[in-house]
Formats: C-alpha cells, structure tokens, sequence
C-alpha cells in the first residue's frame, strides 16, 4: 500500500535493520456489516495480527442525557427507548421505576408484575438477536434468519399491548399504559412452550458445532479482575464467573418474589458469552411464566400521579439490569417539572472499553467473533 | 484420436514444417478443418453451457437457501421467480462498470479474465459422455488441475490492483489457501491415477464400469470433496470473501460484469469441481437406464447441492484454522492414503 500508510516507530527500526516487515492501519468501520451500527476501530495491523485497536465512537451521538435536562419528566420518555432501541422496555421499565423513587409514587402490584412480564420478553428479543447477528458475524447466516422469526413472535405478542414492536413506550409513572388481556396471556404461554423446545435446537446446532467452537472457546478472555477494572457488567461478566445480577443482588419490581438462576460461565471467553446468554433466555421464559401464574387483579395503573411531575427537590440513583448489563441512572431533581440533572451510564460504553486489550495480538476475524460476542449496541453507546 | 491429443503431434509438426514435404499442406488443411472447427464449436458451447450453468446454480443457490432458511426465496418473476437470475444476468450486463481513481487500472480490468479464461478452458476435457467431450487429451486431468491452479492469480491480481487494504488482505488468504489445498486435492487424486495408471478422463470414467472408485478410495473421496470445496471459496472456507470480516474480500472494488465474471468463474468451479469428483469417485456417465450425460449431470448436481447446503449451514473457520486443517489433517491422510494405495498396489502386481 503506498498512500496512508503510517508505519509505527517499532517498524521503522525493523526497517533500518534491514527488515522488510511493515505494519498498517485499517479503518474498520464506521461502515462495516460486522460493527452492526456506525462504530469505527481503527485497527492496527501487522499481517493478520492485531499490533494495536482503538474504538472510535461518536458517529451517531444524540445528545439524550441533555434532553432530559430540558423537558418534563414525562416527556423524556420516549427517548429512553431511542437509547438501547433492543432493550426499550427495560430502559423505559427502569426509567419510570427511577422516577418515582425519585417522587415517592406508589405502584399497583398487577403493574409490576406487566413491567416484569414484558421487560423478560425484551430481554429474550435482544439476546435472540446477539445469537442471530452473531452467528452472522462468524459467516453462518440461516440460524439469523430462523431468529427473525422468533423475535417476530414476541414482537406480535408486545405489539398488541403496546402497540409498537422495537422503540417501546409503554410503561408510565405508577404503572403501566395499558393492561394485559386473555390474548396476551394466551400467546405468551404458547410462545414460551414453543421456545423451550427451540433453545434444545440452538443446543444442537449451535453449540455442538466444531466450527463454532473452534471460533469462540478461548477467544477473547476476560478474567474476572479485568472485568472489575474496566468495568464489564452483564452477561459478559457472568461469562467470567462472577455471580452479579441486579435482578437478583439489588431486586428492583417483583424480581425479589420469582424464582431464577444467574448463569455463569468459566473462562470468560466468546463461547462462555453465547452460553451464558443461552442459559439467561432460559430464565426469561422461567420468570415469565411464574408472573403470569402469580399475576394479581387489580388496577394497572396509580390514576393520582399528576400530569405535569415535579418531586421535591432530591436526587436518585437507580441500577437496573438490561439486556447488556448494568444500567445506571442518575436523576437530580430542583423540584421543578424539569429534571436539574440526568445522568445515563450505559453498559455497551464500558463493556466496548475492554475490546482494545481483548483484541491486542489476535486475528482479524478474532476482532469480530470478540466484538459480536460483547453484544453491542452503538446508539446505546453513543447516547 | 485426433492430432492434438497425440504427444508426438508437436515433433511431427515441427519436422513437417521444416522439411516442407510436399504432405505438410494438404495436412495443415486436414488440421484446420477439423482441429479449430472442433475447438471454436466446443468453446462455443462450453461458454453457452458455463451461461447456462450459473444461471440455473444462481437459481438452485438461492431457491435451496430460502427452503433451509424457512422463506420463500424468490417468487415474483416468473413461475417461482425462476427468470429472476435472468433479470439479474441482464443488470449486471447493462450496469456501469466503475473504477475507483486510485487502482492500478490496467490490471484492475484484467484481472476478473484472469479468473475466467482458465474455468473454460478446464471445461474442454470434462467427459459429459464417452462422446460428449470436447477433446479427449491423455493429459486431461492435469489440464484441469493446471488451469484451476491460474485462476488464484487472477484474484492476487484483482485484489492487489483494487488498492483497498481488505482486497489485499482478501487476496493474500486466498493465495496461502490455495496452495495449501492444491496439495491434498492432487494427493487425493493420486491415489485414483496410480491405480488406472492414467490421467485421461474418458480412461479414468471407462475404468469404473464394474466398480466406483468411491467405494475403493472412500477415504481419498473425503478429502478430495472438503479440499475441492476450499478451492472454490465456499462456506465454511470462504475466508478470502469472508463477508463478515473484509466486507467481500478481493472483489470489494469490482461492479457489475467485471463482478459478475468472478460470480461466473466461482459457480463453474464448483462445477468443474463436482464434475471432477463424479469422474474419478462416482463412475462419470455410468449408470443404468438412463443416457451417460444425464447420469453425468445427475451426479455433479447432487455434489453440487451439498456443497451449498454446507454453505447455508456452517459458520466460517478462521484463517489459521483453515491453514491447520489443510496442513495438519488432510495432508497427512492424503500421503498416507496415498502410501498405503501404492503399496496395496504393487502387492497385487
């Protein structure tokens, strides 16, 4: 390559030496069908082998923190789905539940137990579509399609609460817009009995596969000291072993009153991160089903929360667990019907930072089975 | 037997030529009628059939990906969208072909040839039938193998003209996979010739009348199938496009025809590929009731639809896995199947 090519200072010495070795650089992204969004890392190359990567974020940065800042509680609402678009309603689940901890509102019981109900579904639509686009990332492109389907399922089962099928905005404070039928009940039992027998399926094809294991065991590990210091939440986390679940640890909603495992893995590498994943849809449908048999009657929705908020004066810290893992959301509040401050920390943003030292001496196509399997999601990134 | 295929037709040539006996002419007129008649016609038909061929395996490829993948692929142009790949074959025609400023021009544009010419040219000794051949050369094997072995530097060449570093990166694994794999398709091959004791393909085909040598080489058959699919770049080893990694590898920068020659030269590979294989593995044009070139066509299809029913199924390896495989597992077994046919051989002898 003759234009653009800046060779670093170790290979101008191997060059004076005599050496005809040279390394390069390669813009991988913003345009690129594995970065699954507008991520760019510019990678620095030697042959194959990554010598250095470096993500570089900020293509698609929206301003959401600022946002809040600037209109009422209530408006900022359909934002939160905008932020991680495959994980709205835990987002939006999150978001209310942040606020009126934040304003002391009182929330119906059937409420929580539809936030748990749909948030899970969510989570299930969003780990089905990492093992799709990830699947896709490592060259087989049926199992993504045969995930389509399935995410279609759950999208018909929420679109007729909720009434859209990807930016959800469903939740309100004190609980939700609208409450669960027969229907919905109905086609979430079918679903999740159908499911069931799918994941024995994905057993077979996926986790079995010589191919797949070869791509994924051992790449890309993370021990759990590594994930400590920069920060990896979620499934990526309990890849490594480390048993931490908001859901479970700090139980936000009716999560203290289901009954669920936290899957963890062993080596912490791409393989543990898909299995862990696997194991986590599991109890989604395990959670679902034992709202749904607990499911109390009663109001969906606290009528006395006034249109316009404005909570005394006070600040609120919530965490929650979305689809990526620990979401953090920090609100301080004047006591006007605007929020003072709003403070997002977003689990792709930290999750990504681990990539570069993941990646430093692997392939190139090891940069992609690690970056899939980290499961991001840019927007969310760049929030 | 006509002159061409006769080893001693070049000396003969030669010495008629020099010593202008007064039967050169009369000969060279002979040649002329028959010899290029023969070959213009065969290469006519060849690239009508390798048109045909594409067409009907772009067909097969996606109508084959839509039943695996539970959708009805294509259904609008025609009876179950089946003159979609034509409307496709007429875009590609009729689309621009654009050339980015900084590639090395001259070598940008030939290169997609490069990849072609030699697909027509391993299809002149491919025995349809024990007529239906365009010319029955003693060397017939080695032509295929020879020709098929150029078509990587016509990707060397497009992917390093491209001046794009994932068409280099796409072209550089393309060439070490190459190599890597020639070695154990020839081995595997070997094992067959040394037992007919010849490399011409009607031969190779008439030798299977009682037996195919399927069921007596079934370990060279293995090897010569997986090998025999990374040389033509399908999944699970299509790591030089490698889609998810280099964007679509050497032919980044290539559009319409120019792209498509290298579609064209990839799906008759495949067919020259599995032709191969039902030549020396599953007996060419036996087979009972119906006519040679049917049972032909019928065995390199069936071929032909396993490897895309890999392609829709497995995930891509990794480049030094693919490596691994080639140097590691299937030579080996390629030498020592080879060793163990030799000796079985000159016990019987």
């Amino acid at each position: 390559m003759t234009e653009g090519n800046i060779t670093s200072l170790d290979t101008e010495k191997k060059v004076a030496s005599g050496l005809t070795e040279q390394t390069f650089w390669l813009n991988m992204g913003p345009q690129h069908p594995a970065t699954h969004g507008v991520l760019r890392i510019v990678l620095h190359l030697d042959g194959e082998r990554v010598v250095e990567a470096e993500p570089v974020i900020g293509y698609v940065h929206r301003g959401h923190e600022r946002m809040g800042e600037t209109r009422g509680y209530a408006q900022f609402l359909p934002n939160n789905s905008r932020m991680d678009y495959l994980g709205a309603m835990t987002y939006n689940h999150a978001y209310c539940a942040a606020v009126e901890k934040l304003a002391g509102i009182e929330v119906p019981p059937r409420a929580e137990y539809i936030r748990v109900i749909t948030s899970e579904f969510n989570r299930l639509s969003s780990h089905l579509l990492f093992l799709g686009a990830y699947l896709m990332d490592l060259g087989a492109f049926t199992p993504f399609l045969y995930i389509w389907e399935e995410r279609e399922e759950i999208n018909d089962i929420l679109n007729h609460v909720t009434g859209s099928r990807l930016t959800y905005c469903y939740n309100r404070f004190g609980g939700v817009h609208k409450d669960i039928d027969d229907q919905f009940t109905a086609g979430a039992r079918a679903y999740i009995k159908r499911q069931r027998k799918r994941f024995k399926m994905y057993d077979k094809l996926v986790t079995g596969n010589v191919i797949f294991q070869n791509r994924t065991q051992g790449v890309g590990a993370i021990t759990p000291e590594q994930a400590f210091n920069y920060g990896v939440t979620g499934p990526c986390l309990r890849a490594c072993g480390v048993e931490y679940d908001i859901r479970k640890k700090e139980p936000y909603s009716v999560y203290s009153e289901v009954e669920f495992m936290i899957p963890t893995g062993r080596n912490g590498d791409a393989f543990d991160r898909y299995a862990v994943r696997l194991a986590e849809m599991e109890q989604s449908l395990r959670i679902i089903e034992q709202c749904l048999d607990r499911l109390p009657q009663g109001a969906y929705i606290n009528d006395n929360v006034p249109q316009y908020l404005a909570p005394d004066p006070g600040e609120v810290f919530f965490a929650f667990e979305s689809p990526r893992g620990e979401t953090n959301i920090f609100i301080v509040s004047d006591g006007s019907r605007i929020p003072y401050r709003m403070h997002w920390k977003t689990p792709s943003y930290t999750n990504l930072s681990i990539l570069a030292e993941l990646v430093r001496g692997q392939f190139i196509a090891d940069v992609i089975s690690i970056m899939g399997s980290l499961d991001l999601v840019i927007p969310e990134i760049d929030k | 037997m006509s002159p061409v295929s006769d080893p001693g037709f070049l000396l003969y040539f030669l010495t008629q030529a020099t010593e202008r006996e007064p039967g050169f002419w009369n000969w060279a007129f002979y040649w002329f009628s028959q010899e290029v008649v023969v070959v213009v016609v065969g290469l006519l038909l060849i690239i009508g059939f390798v048109t045909i061929n594409a067409i009907g395996l772009i067909y097969a490829e996606l109508k084959i990906a839509g039943h695996i993948q539970r959708r009805p692929a294509m259904m609008e142009v025609g009876w179950h969208g089946f003159l979609q790949p034509v409307m496709d074959a007429v875009k590609l025609l009729v689309k621009e072909l654009t050339t980015p400023t900084a590639v090395n021009r001259p070598l940008f544009v030939v290169a997609p040839v490069i990849v072609f010419l030699p697909v027509l040219i391993a299809f002149i000794v491919i025995p349809f039938s024990e007529r239906l051949i365009v010319r029955d050369l003693n060397l017939g094997l080695l032509l295929i193998f020879a020709f098929s072995a150029l078509n990587v530097i016509g990707i060397l060449i497009g992917g390093w003209a491209s001046n794009n570093k994932y068409s280099l990166l796409g072209a550089l694994r393309s060439v070490s996979q190459n190599v890597a794999y020639e070695i154990p398709i020839l081995l595997s091959v070997m094992s067959v010739v040394i037992m007919t004791n010849t490399l011409r393909m009607t031969e190779l085909v008439a030798a299977q009348e009682k037996v195919w040598f399927v069921l007596v080489q079934p370990v060279a058959a293995i090897l010569y199938f997986i090998a025999a699919t990374a040389e033509t770049n399908r999944l699970p080893f299509d790591i030089p496009e490698a889609e998810g990694e280099l964007v679509a590898g050497f032919h980044s920068e290539y559009s319409g025809m120019r792209f498509a020659l290298f579609f064209l030269a990839e799906y008759s590979n495949m067919f020259i590929v599995a032709a191969v294989f039902a030549t020396l593995f599953l007996g060419g044009w036996h087979g009972p009731i119906l006519p040679g070139p049917i049972w032909f066509l019928l065995k390199v299809y069936v071929l032909v639809f396993l490897v895309i029913v890999a392609r829709w199924t497995f995930p891509r390896l990794r480049f030094d896995q693919l490596m691994t495989l080639a140097w590691k597992v299937l030579i080996p077994f390629a030498l020592a199947n080879l060793l163990v046919t030799a000796l079985v051989i000159k016990l019987i002898r």
